[in-house]
């Protein structure tokens, strides 16, 4: 940040630090040094000073030496040759009597992040992970992790790796923690730190002497953990059973993704951990801080997909507040929707009917859409309220409410008299194209029992040139045409109007070949058009919708206690493919969920495109990491088909030999999780026509998502095979 | 695990900037500012991603405090360890704010480099802190036990004679500066949240307290305190304690600190406080409200000639005279859709010093009470003028939402017995109960 007259004020610093009068006195030197500190915090770039803070660090004035530690970090990525002059005084401090300054001195030096300077700090970290003060093996432990970072092609050195193992066992429960961390750290290529039966045992015995941070995230590791049988799990869950009602939220739900986890095959134990982790939910819903409220108001909402029953009796607590921000109450307005049951229907509809003029349009819109979703099962008390509502006679609200009457009428037929005499007494226009869009479909789709329909759309086609979006023009044709089938003789000379129009002025390309499209289908007739057009509707004997169906806890428990919660569906992995393994900037929409059992955290991705020739490449290159039989019926189609339904799940098929041949052949590739994986399918006679054989070879490699890849390929082939056979 | 941390002001200010990993550079926390403003009303602010990065904020003081990480961490941990690192700023620079936070950064940033190491917390426990914290604390305004200016006094029930103005605990825990006065004190806070919606018919509709027992201790060394509670005070529905007016709250939970041995049986809290301030326990009451809520509202709405819309709002406080004051007493009338931009107000109010506005940015009339005391009535007249007003925009007058907070008073009926330090302190030491209600929500539909 470029300030006015920066260079001055170095200038003026640069003297000031190499002043011996204000050397000498300790807090005029110090508070020189606040000043570098002060306009670095600020986004200066004050590392000219670098020479003059080093020798500042000298002092015996420790809160001077921490700012300057602190100044050191931050700028010896740039300085790398003034750094090392420093090294010498830390050096020193790192063999000092006192525990507090070797600590200091052994952390900064290993955040010095620069070239070279693992030589310099190998031996005081080693020499710290044997100190005799808890603090400087605290600071040693992360030490090993930092050095590892920093060279990060250099061999693990297998003694400290076997050191930290043996630290598991250290007095002090922080080093404990931190030995984990730092193995996880150094051993990510190999899968992390190793979680085998002595050190969970282990660990789970020193949970109590943690502090809330360190159980949360040794909660964490442990879910690593495969307990040997039944009895080992219910004493490990026995142990854990405390926790799940701590009053530390994130000790709380880290210990029920454990239990989620551990006791995945007992649905009766999970089921009980969920309601008994209420409590702690429930109090963080209602937490004074803000953001923890949220955090926690999303995992509730996650965890009602699969238990909305135990929370319903506490609707209350969903209730929004005047002072709440608008994220908090649309996320409240969504967990009330699902907590809607006989007892509670009248409660709930009558609060969310007082949302609905709410100051902010968005809130008051989210909230007739609550109303229209809990319609799907109370039709008639919610049709009451959004028909009131159209008397507000309010552009936002109407034009929501209309929105919700046509999701209504498709869903619960049932509604559409009712719905269509609402249309009917109609009086105000509407100006947003959501708002048009729905009362053009009413129109189109109802307009022989709405008797003015013909009028209305009259007054949309008279005024189609003031129209902006092409959308409602598009809406508008089909409605128009629709109409024109139950009532020609009202709607012919407009929609000939419309046709003209469209077809002749129109610029946008869509609007003018749908109207060409519709021009066409009238030239063949009328039943032609009736056929197109009339489609399948919904079947009026259809029943009330009675709630949807649960979720199985296993879709959202590996996610459970991650920030992904916090991100509504989908966004997780357009927000992460912006970063990830290929940064080439570009925004990824194609990213399909594949939600199948256990597999559903794995998104496969067909960008980056790959060329054949590239394929081959990989192909030769890389070697195999996977084969074996897919356990699953050929499917009898053609290639195409295969490369179609394939695609559908993301993944490309490259090549194939032609249909009838034996063997028969494909290339397939995908990206998954930031690895590339290549796969041969080989459909071979002498194993008999079905058998199929994959080879499959992945860069980087990751056990995970292979297995994730042949389970959705799997599931792919069988849904192909079903459809074909 | 945690990349980075950083504090800015609500201007965008960077104040404190602390890089543990180096994984993010520096200019990430523009980027973090750009988000933070330009996101639209109706998206959480709590989680955002830029190119891999998660920021994580907390909003408190007008700043921001913000994390960042890479991994797909747990949000609790992260979103409580903002929350601890605020809550030791308070305690260790007296307060948080802009200025505070600017005039002891170099302290703040001592205490990041020993709550995280790589990333990883390490410990934010006072105790373990303090030993590490060399730098000295500045406190924006020398406090004085007779600084008695400003207002929301609260009462002391164990020291009759004197009161502690409201700022008495705002200021840093460790202090070298010699002033005896405050130094050997210990304040313990009763404050209750309330939250009510009544509905248009009169009828209580939702009410739910929310309260805890803040200890805030700035005795240097204090072995153990007892705190005795209510002794008919029961917790759950079906438990009942002694024949007068129960005191009763429906769940709770205590810190980790708290001995409980005597809690069954005669009500007592033990524990030894750190330095600095900690929730000791957090209790809270659904639906049964022990007495009437505090306010009541009659409200009359009705449209006049032409486009006038007269609205008659008659507030009675229900508390028992004299004996509570509230203060910072508010009152919104919400009149959503109705208000346009040509819509003008004339009121007439029951007494002088209150006064009433209309606020177009928030669409309310806000009407403030300076002196409301219990058992008295107060009304108001608003005419508005609103040009198109039809019969349908009356159903859109309201909600009334009242803000106050109520000194020496809790809703469920907790009280402290008594407050004892044993051994006893060395030389004087001054113990401080306070009770405060603070609606955090009250809303009377129309």
């Amino acid at each position: 940040m470029p300030y006015l007259g920066s260079e001055e004020t170095l200038k003026e610093l640069k003297r000031a630090l190499s002043n011996p009068s204000i050397q000498a006195d300790r807090l005029r030197y110090r508070n020189v040094v606040l000043r570098v500190i002060r306009l670095m915090t600020q986004g200066l770039d004050v590392s000219p000073l670098f020479m003059e803070m080093v020798k500042a660090s000298a002092s015996v004035d420790m809160v001077q030496k921490k700012l300057l530690y602190l100044y050191m970090c931050t700028y010896a990525p740039l300085k790398p040759d003034l750094a090392l002059l420093a090294i010498n005084t830390l050096r020193k401090d790192c063999a000092d009597s006192n525990p507090m300054v070797r600590g200091l001195a052994l952390r900064n030096m290993c955040n010095l992040r620069m070239p070279g300077i693992t030589e310099y700090i190998q031996q005081p970290v080693l020499a710290g992970l044997r100190d005799k003060a808890s603090y400087v093996r605290r600071v040693a432990v992360l030490g090993c992790a930092k050095m590892q970072n920093l060279q990060p092609e250099a061999e693990i050195d297998g003694a400290v790796v076997n050191e930290l193992y043996g630290l598991l066992r250290d007095p002090d429960p922080v080093v404990m923690v931190n030995c984990l961390r730092a193995l996880e750290e150094m051993l990510k290529a190999e899968g992390g730190v190793v979680i085998n039966k002595p050190i969970a045992h282990h660990l789970l015995n020193r949970l109590k002497e943690l502090d809330s941070w360190g159980q949360s995230d040794t909660l964490t590791f442990l879910l690593r953990y495969e307990p040997r049988d039944e009895a080992e799990l219910f004493d490990i869950l026995n142990l854990l059973d405390g926790h799940l009602q701590s009053s530390h939220g994130a000790v709380a739900t880290a210990t029920l993704r454990l239990f989620l986890r551990l006791a995945a095959a007992h649905p009766a134990v999970q089921a009980d951990a969920l309601s008994r982790a209420q409590g702690p939910l429930l109090a963080m819903c209602a937490s004074a801080s803000r953001e923890l409220r949220f955090a926690a108001l999303c995992h509730v909402r996650r965890l009602l997909r699969s238990v909305a029953t135990q929370y319903a009796a506490h609707y209350k607590r969903f209730f929004c507040s005047y002072s709440e921000p608008g994220y908090i109450r649309l996320c409240k307005m969504d967990i009330l929707v699902e907590l809607v049951n006989d007892e509670n229907v009248a409660l709930v509809l009558e609060e969310l009917r007082a949302y609905c003029t709410d100051v902010l349009p968005e809130l008051a819109q989210a909230a007739i859409f609550a109303i229209g979703r809990i319609g799907q099962m109370y039709s008639e008390r919610c049709l009451g309220i959004l028909v009131s509502l159209l008397g507000l006679r309010q552009e936002h609200i109407t034009s929501a409410v209309l929105q919700t009457f046509r999701d209504l009428v498709w869903l619960c037929p049932q509604c559409t008299t009712a719905v269509c005499r609402a249309v009917a007494s109609l009086e105000d226009s509407i100006q947003d194209s959501e708002g048009k869009q729905a009362l053009i479909w009413l129109l189109g789709a109802h307009g022989d029992k709405i008797s003015s329909a013909p009028y209305v759309l009259e007054d949309y086609i008279d005024s189609l040139k003031a129209e902006l979006s092409s959308l409602v023009k598009l809406e508008l044709l089909t409605a128009t045409v629709r109409l024109f089938l139950s009532r020609p003789a009202e709607t012919q000379d407009m929609m000939g109007r419309l046709l003209h129009y469209c077809i002749e002025e129109e610029g946008d390309m869509c609007v003018r070949d749908r109207a060409l499209l519709y021009y066409s289908l009238l030239l063949c007739g009328v039943e032609d058009i009736r056929r197109i057009l009339g489609g399948p509707t919904t079947d009026a004997s259809l029943g009330v919708i009675a709630g949807h169906s649960e979720e199985p806890v296993d879709s959202w428990a590996p996610h459970f206690n991650t920030l992904e919660l916090l991100l509504a569906r989908g966004c997780w992995n357009a927000a992460l493919s912006k970063g990830g393994f290929h940064s080439t900037g570009d925004f990824r929409l194609s990213v399909v969920h594949v939600r199948d059992g256990p597999h559903s955290s794995l998104s496969l991705s067909l960008e980056p495109a790959l060329s054949p020739e590239s394929f081959e490449r990989h192909w030769l290159e890389l070697d195999v990491s996977h084969v074996g039989p897919v356990t699953c019926p050929w499917p009898h189609c053609l290639p195409e088909a295969l490369q179609a339904a394939l695609q559908l799940v993301q993944i490309q098929v490259l090549a194939f030999s032609r249909p009838q041949s034996l063997p028969w052949k494909a290339y397939l590739y995908s990206h998954g999780d930031g690895t590339l994986i290549l796969a041969e399918v080989l459909r071979d006679s002498t194993q008999g026509a079905d058998h199929l054989q994959l080879t499959m070879k992945q860069v980087p490699r990751d056990k995970h998502v292979l297995q994730g890849f042949v389970a959705v390929l799997k599931s792919a082939l069988q849904a192909l095979s079903r459809d074909t056979s | 695990m945690i990349s980075q941390v950083f504090i800015l002001s609500s201007k965008g200010d960077h104040l404190i900037y602390k890089d543990f990993r180096g994984e993010a550079k520096s200019d990430v926390v523009n980027v973090f500012y750009q988000m933070v403003t330009d996101l639209p009303a109706d998206q959480p602010p709590v989680l955002m991603t830029h190119e891999g990065l998660h920021f994580i904020h907390v909003r408190q003081g007008g700043l921001y405090c913000v994390a960042t990480t890479t991994a797909n961490v747990s949000p609790f941990t992260i979103i409580e360890f903002l929350n601890r690192l605020t809550a030791l700023i308070k305690d260790y620079c007296g307060s948080l704010s802009e200025k505070s936070v600017r005039m002891n950064f170099a302290l703040i940033y001592e205490m990041l480099d020993e709550m995280l190491d790589y990333g990883y917390i390490q410990t934010t426990s006072t105790d373990i802190l303090k030993n590490f914290i060399q730098t000295e604390a500045v406190s924006s305004k020398p406090f004085s036990l007779f600084d008695l200016r400003s207002v929301g006094l609260f009462g002391a029930e164990t020291q009759q004679s004197k009161v502690a103005p409201s700022a008495a605990a705002s200021r840093p825990i460790m202090s070298s500066r010699g002033d005896q006065e405050g130094k050997n004190e210990i304040f313990v806070d009763v404050v209750e949240c309330l939250t009510v919606v009544i509905g248009s018919n009169g009828v209580l509709m939702k009410a739910d307290i929310q309260g805890e027992i803040r200890v805030k201790c700035y005795l240097p060394s204090c072995s153990e305190m007892r705190i005795g509670l209510n002794e008919e005070l029961s917790i759950g529905k079906s438990q009942l304690r002694g024949y007068g007016a129960a005191v009763r709250i429906d769940e709770c939970s205590f810190h980790q600190a708290v001995r409980l041995d005597e809690f069954e049986s005669y009500r007592i809290l033990k524990i030894c406080p750190s330095q600095g301030e900690q929730t000791v326990m957090q209790y809270q009451l659904c639906d049964d409200l022990p007495s009437a809520p505090p306010f009541r509202l009659f409200p009359t709405v009705e449209r006049d000639s032409g486009d006038r819309l007269l609205i008659y709002l008659k507030m009675r406080c229900d508390l028992p005279p004299k004996s509570v004051v509230p203060s910072d007493f508010t009152t919104n009338l919400v009149l959503a859709c109705i208000l346009k931009p040509t819509t003008s107000l004339s009121q007439e109010l029951s007494s002088p010093d209150q006064s009433a506005e209309l606020q177009p940015s928030c669409k309310v009339i806000q009407w403030e009470i300076p002196r409301f005391p219990g058992g008295a009535q107060l009304s108001a007249l608003f005419k508005v003028e609103v040009p198109g007003l039809s019969a349908a925009s009356l159903l859109e007058v309201g909600p009334v939402c009242m803000s106050f907070e109520l000194p020496k008073h809790t809703c469920t009926g907790l009280q402290i017995r008594f407050l004892r330090l044993s051994p006893a302190q060395p030389g004087p030491s001054q113990r401080w109960v306070r009770y405060l209600t603070h609606s955090d929500s009250y809303t009377i539909r129309i």
